[in-house]
């Protein structure tokens, strides 16, 4: 009888290892090693037995059960493998089918830009100060140094209103003086954004609106070389650290000494090409120090104070870094443009 | 201002390379804007040493059977001469003549050198060997266009040797001779006295250390005395300091000396004839603008007012209603601020800004009353800007000319008529200066050029430094302010800080240190209305729009788009000079733009959903200054998500009015305020919104209107050529910023998080159709106080269950207390009080 029992075990085995799916398998538990099961029914046979072999016999059956037991958990993990494999091989996606991608809305180039530049100088302590569009000729020019007829006034094709007095400010530099006149008695660390209007014919290179910035500190001891040294770190931050810049005499009726600001070209790094008409530099902003005349205006004793100011364009800005052919970009309101800098870091 | 090297060699010596010079002008303020190359190493045309060079024409043979040609017979310096077949028209007039004496040289350009071909658009083109009448041509005399020198193809360069001229020798490399490189420097408003060859030489020197040479300016006067043939009166010297007359006589018109016409020609001027060069080379070099008037034409008219007695000049102011015809020919009506030049016969010119055509030189004009005079620079300015001209005169002279250089430039333009057009200068000078030009002296305190430049020079330094721009200053001491003494040709110095510019100048820019800024930090106020207008941006960024930015500059027209029956329109800014007739007052909707910018761009986009944030500018009638407000505008169209292969296409799914509103309540809630939306009052013409479909905005509390929004208008869509596909309306909203952002509360108050839990439970509501959700849904929040915590609208259902005219409301309501757990008869008996409070508010009745 337990020589039968090996042979019942290798045919027991045998047809396990021929199940071909979960529910064979099933069946063949129910038949083998169920409760009811062909294996299970051999204990009930102890009765046939020799008392003396009843030990072995009984020792041997639990062998198998245990044995096929876990042949019978191994069988299953890998059916139910399979069954998943097959099931997800049936319900496998094609990856590079296009992703579905949330709407995203965007801020338009001469925002994000400006953000910029008022971070920076925020970090070194200016703060934005807002100024109105439509101003009066004195606050625009008058103030500034530029009394009528005035050469500078050439500099910039002023648009005038129907009252002879009053103008779209040509530059947000007007501000300067509302800035000192509210902060006055003390020191004035401010940056002025905003839209500034010019007469010109549009063309990709010149529009008749565009925004500024202004930078204005005025302090007991502000000099030169601090305007020199507060423009450089702009420069860096804003362009990078490598980025070599110059400054150089220039004009403007409200500062005095007045200067420009270049930085070497991004294109051709200092070498001469197009983009900076063969100089190796880009003029990104004009500055000097605050003309007497004008901390005066705004209330300041220039024995005592002293300050510089800046200004420069963020379309431009903009323009130069970012490959930009054609200022009219700015206000035509494409969205096949505007979306562009939803990619701006 | 283009300057020619060579020129301004005259004043300065020049070492170092053209660049570097360039570079180190740039650096002072004059901007050099391009560096422009004739003949030398670097430039576009080379004339290569051994292939283009000065040659000796020594004879002029004609040509057989041919009319048009002739031969010329060249020494350029080899073993042999050589024969060059021309055309030039300039060569006929010496045929078969002996040229022994005549030293006449032209540009000899030989085969395989490269010219421009005035015939082929002025391309480079290599010079091949040709056949021509049987003549081998293997090179070529050249005109000022084939070298690339002007515009000049009328002949060929001839030039005599010159003292402005290398020495000639047969064979001299051309690019020796003529080779020059230009600078063309942007010439700034308060350094209008480098408008000049001299003005750019005395700051080459003042950069370099180099010697500045001021031209020579002997005159040779030998003809009949002008006193008491000329005399000269100014009516207001503040207007004119200073007027300069001389007499040249007996004149001879024509080109003048090849030298000159090459300077002027590098120098961008066109050369025309020997008087009118002179005057535009002396302009140029001295920087003194000159005028020529034709004397006879003086003195007839003189006869007309005082029978053989002396020209009277006379600058005065214009008359009331005078006109004159300037030398373009146009007829100018003057006015009474702008000074004349003017005899009692009438006027001659427009001082300083253009001639006269009546008094102008003509072809025959033998005898030159030359001006030279100086004119205060506004008037000029505004003289100019009045008459729209816009003259080299007029540029100098309204920005200043010092009234010292106006004897120098006459001095000079006398002598060269002398020189190069064979006159003869009358003895004595007109030198009518009333009010001579004060010496300017300033104190110049060496701490405030500490204080301004962030520099540390000694006394001696700074005094060196002003010194090589010519200025005067006394035995420099360390202690006690410098006497600085503005030298006369500079009228641009007012006080010391011009003085601080000049030597950081002159100093260097690249060498003052760069510091940090160590000064007082101010007070940091912030900018809160920025702060909130950034995240009103942000907001709508993060909501999936697009931001704009749109003209502020518009047209009444435009706006009126946005009302469907014509109206007054408001009042504007308007401008008085717009550059575009689309672009004439500053608006007053920011609506208007971005329906604009949605409308152009759903040319290609079915989906708009834009935003902009900015000024608009409205106006009170009488007012000159507008009030500027800032705004918002949305604009919303098209489907609500953008295409997606996935996603069948539902044509329903477009945006709608509860979008837009979404979109609003999201704006204002995350700047902490709370919103309420009220039915529009029934659409009037004068909004852009449709009846039933548009909502004001009232702020929470005191219910102020804060904008509006709702669906556009088919209509006032149609007008802006926004036309969506059916069942796809036009959003739009518009919000108050400026008083929105008063309204927001200081610091955002942050609530406990609930202990014990709350309950949910349903409530459908039978409502009347005319009650507004809003009321039903405050009626429940007040019934159910304090339990009540939240409110939620799940469904709205009518039909025929509930009965026409009513609609069912479904609500998920939130209890919750702050220190219980609630319990079932809590909620059945704040249920009973809800329903029984709300039926008597809004006659709501519970939907079985």
């Amino acid at each position: 009888m337990i020589d039968q029992l090996d042979d019942i075990e290798a045919r027991v085995s045998a047809a396990l290892n021929a199940t071909a799916d979960l529910d064979a398998l099933e069946e063949w538990r129910r038949a083998t090693i169920g409760r009811k099961g062909e294996v299970q029914l051999l204990t009930r046979r102890m009765g046939e037995i020799d008392p003396a072999d009843r030990p072995a016999f009984g020792k041997r059956i639990n062998e198998i059960k245990i044995s096929l037991q876990a042949a019978f958990e191994a069988r299953q993990e890998a059916l139910t493998r399979a069954a998943h494999d097959a099931e997800a091989d049936a319900e496998s996606l094609d990856v590079t089918l296009p992703g579905r991608r949330p709407v995203l809305g965007g801020l338009h180039p001469s925002t994000l830009v400006m953000r910029r530049i008022e971070r920076i100088f925020g970090d070194m302590g200016f703060q934005t100060y807002r100024s109105p569009d439509v101003v009066t000729d004195q606050l625009n020019f008058g103030d500034l140094n530029m009394p009528p007829d005035h050469p500078a006034r050439d500099m910039q094709d002023t648009f005038y209103t129907t009252d002879p007095s009053v103008v779209l400010r040509t530059h947000t530099s007007g501000g300067q003086i509302l800035a000192m006149q509210e902060q006055h008695p003390a020191p004035v660390r401010v940056i002025l954004p905003g839209m500034c209007y010019r007469n010109e014919q549009i063309t990709s290179r010149s529009e008749i609106q565009f925004h500024q910035i202004e930078g204005l500190a005025v302090g007991p001891a502000i000099t030169f070389a601090d305007l020199k040294g507060t423009l450089t770190e702009f420069a860096r931050r804003l362009f990078g650290h490598g980025r070599g810049a110059r400054f150089r005499a220039s004009y403007f009726p409200f500062t005095e000494p007045s200067a420009e600001m270049d930085i070497a070209c991004f294109l051709c790094d200092g070498k001469g090409c197009q983009l900076c008409k063969e100089t190796g530099w880009l003029e990104i902003l004009g500055c000097g120090m605050v003309h007497p005349t004008v901390l005066r205006n705004g209330g300041y004793d220039p024995e005592k104070w002293s300050g510089f100011a800046f200004g420069m364009g963020p379309e431009r800005i903009a323009m130069l870094r970012h490959g930009i052919r054609d200022i009219r970009y700015f206000w035509s309101n494409d969205l096949r443009f505007l979306r562009q800098f939803q990619r701006f870091v | 201002m283009r300057v020619p090297l060579n020129w301004l060699g005259d004043f300065v010596e020049l070492d170092g390379s053209p660049d570097e010079l360039a570079e180190l002008l740039t650096n002072a303020g004059l901007e050099v804007k391009a560096i422009d190359r004739f003949g030398v190493d670097g430039a576009e045309l080379p004339w290569p040493a051994d292939l283009v060079m000065a040659a000796r024409v020594l004879r002029v043979d004609p040509v057989p059977d041919a009319d048009r040609l002739v031969l010329a017979t060249v020494d350029y310096g080899a073993d042999s001469t050589r024969q060059v077949i021309t055309g030039a028209p300039n060569l006929f007039p010496y045929l078969d003549q002996d040229l022994g004496g005549a030293d006449l040289w032209g540009a000899l350009l030989l085969a395989g050198a490269s010219y421009r071909n005035p015939y082929r658009d002025l391309k480079i083109t290599r010079l091949k060997p040709k056949k021509l009448r049987g003549i081998t041509s293997d090179a070529m005399l050249c005109s000022a266009v084939e070298l690339g020198l002007g515009e000049d193809h009328e002949g060929i360069i001839l030039f005599e040797p010159a003292d402005e001229l290398p020495t000639l020798e047969p064979g001299r490399p051309l690019t020796e001779v003529l080779g020059d490189v230009v600078l063309d420097i942007d010439v700034i408003p308060n350094i209008a006295r480098c408008a000049s060859i001299m003005g750019v030489a005395r700051e080459v020197a003042a950069l370099t250390g180099a010697e500045f040479r001021p031209p020579a300016v002997p005159l040779t006067m030998d003809g009949p005395p002008i006193e008491g043939r000329v005399e000269v009166t100014t009516e207001n010297p503040e207007l004119n300091p200073r007027f300069v007359a001389l007499l040249i006589e007996g004149i001879e018109q024509g080109a003048s000396p090849y030298w000159m016409q090459h300077r002027l020609q590098l120098a961008g001027q066109r050369p025309i004839g020997n008087v009118v060069d002179i005057s535009n080379y002396v302009m140029l070099e001295v920087g003194q603008p000159n005028h020529t008037f034709d004397y006879d034409l003086l003195r007839q008219r003189a006869d007309s007012y005082a029978k053989s007695g002396p020209v009277r000049i006379v600058t005065r102011l214009a008359h009331e209603d005078e006109r004159l015809t300037t030398l373009d020919a146009t007829e100018r009506e003057l006015r009474t601020n702008q000074i004349m030049v003017a005899d009692p016969a009438g006027s001659l010119s427009v001082g300083g800004v253009m001639g006269g055509r009546d008094s102008e030189i003509g072809p025959e004009t033998r005898n030159v009353l030359l001006e030279a005079a100086a004119w205060e620079r506004r008037s000029i300015r505004r003289t100019q800007r009045q008459l729209g001209v816009h003259t080299e005169a007029g540029f100098r002279f309204s920005r200043g000319v010092h009234p010292s250089q106006a004897l120098l430039g006459a001095r000079r333009a006398a002598e060269l008529l002398r020189l190069h057009a064979g006159g003869t200068i009358a003895e004595g000078i007109v030198d009518h200066y009333p009010q001579p030009a004060p010496d300017v002296a300033v104190d110049f305190d060496l701490g405030y050029l500490r204080r301004l430049s962030g520099l540390d020079l000694s006394a001696e330094e700074t005094a060196d430094l002003l010194r090589r721009l010519e200025f005067g200053v006394d035995a420099a001491t360390d202690s006690g302010p410098l006497r600085v003494t503005v030298p006369d040709h500079r009228l641009d110095i007012e006080g010391q800080h011009d003085l601080v510019e000049e030597v950081c100048r002159i100093y260097g820019y690249d060498r003052i240190p760069s510091t940090v800024l160590s000064d007082v930090l101010p007070p940091q106020r912030g900018n809160r209305e920025q702060s909130f207008e950034d995240r009103v941006k942000d907001t709508l960024a993060d909501l999936g729009l697009q931001e704009v930015v749109s003209y502020r500059l518009t047209t009444p027209e435009a706006e009126a788009k946005l009302h469907l029956e014509d109206a007054e329109p408001p009042p504007y800014v308007r401008l008085a000079n717009p550059s575009t007739q689309d672009r004439v007052v500053m608006r007053r909707s920011l609506l208007a733009s971005v329906l604009e910018a949605a409308a152009s761009n759903s040319r290609f986009e079915d989906r708009l959903a834009l935003f902009e944030v900015g000024r608009v500018f409205p106006v009170e009638q009488g007012d000159a200054l507008p009030e500027e407000r800032e705004r918002a505008a949305i604009v919303l169209s098209g489907p609500r998500r953008s295409s997606h292969w996935q996603a069948a296409d539902n044509p329903d799914d477009c945006f709608d009015f509860f979008d837009m509103k979404g979109v609003v309540e999201t704006v204002l809630d995350r700047l902490g305020l709370r919103v309420e939306f009220a039915a529009a009052e029934a659409a009037s013409a004068a909004t852009p919104y449709r009846a039933g479909r548009s909502a004001t905005v009232l702020l929470g509390g005191e219910g102020e209107p804060v904008g509006l929004l709702g669906e556009v208008h088919p209509a006032v869509a149609a007008n802006f050529g926004l036309e969506p596909a059916a069942g796809s309306p036009v959003l739009a909203a518009e919000l108050d910023l400026d008083r929105i952002l008063e309204r927001i509360p200081a610091s955002l108050q942050v609530e406990p998080v609930p202990v014990y839990p709350e309950v949910r439970e349903d409530l459908a509501l039978i409502v009347d159709e005319s009650t507004p959700a809003a009321s039903v849904e405050a009626a429940l929040l007040k019934a159910g106080k304090p339990l009540l915590c939240a409110v939620e609208l799940f469904d709205v259902f009518r039909g025929e269950a509930i009965g026409e005219g009513s609609k069912s409301l479904a609500y998920h309501l939130t209890l919750r207390a702050p220190n219980r757990t609630l319990r079932d008869r809590d909620t059945k008996k704040l249920r009973r009080r809800i329903l029984g409070q709300v039926e008597r508010s809004v006659g709501a009745r519970l939907r079985e």
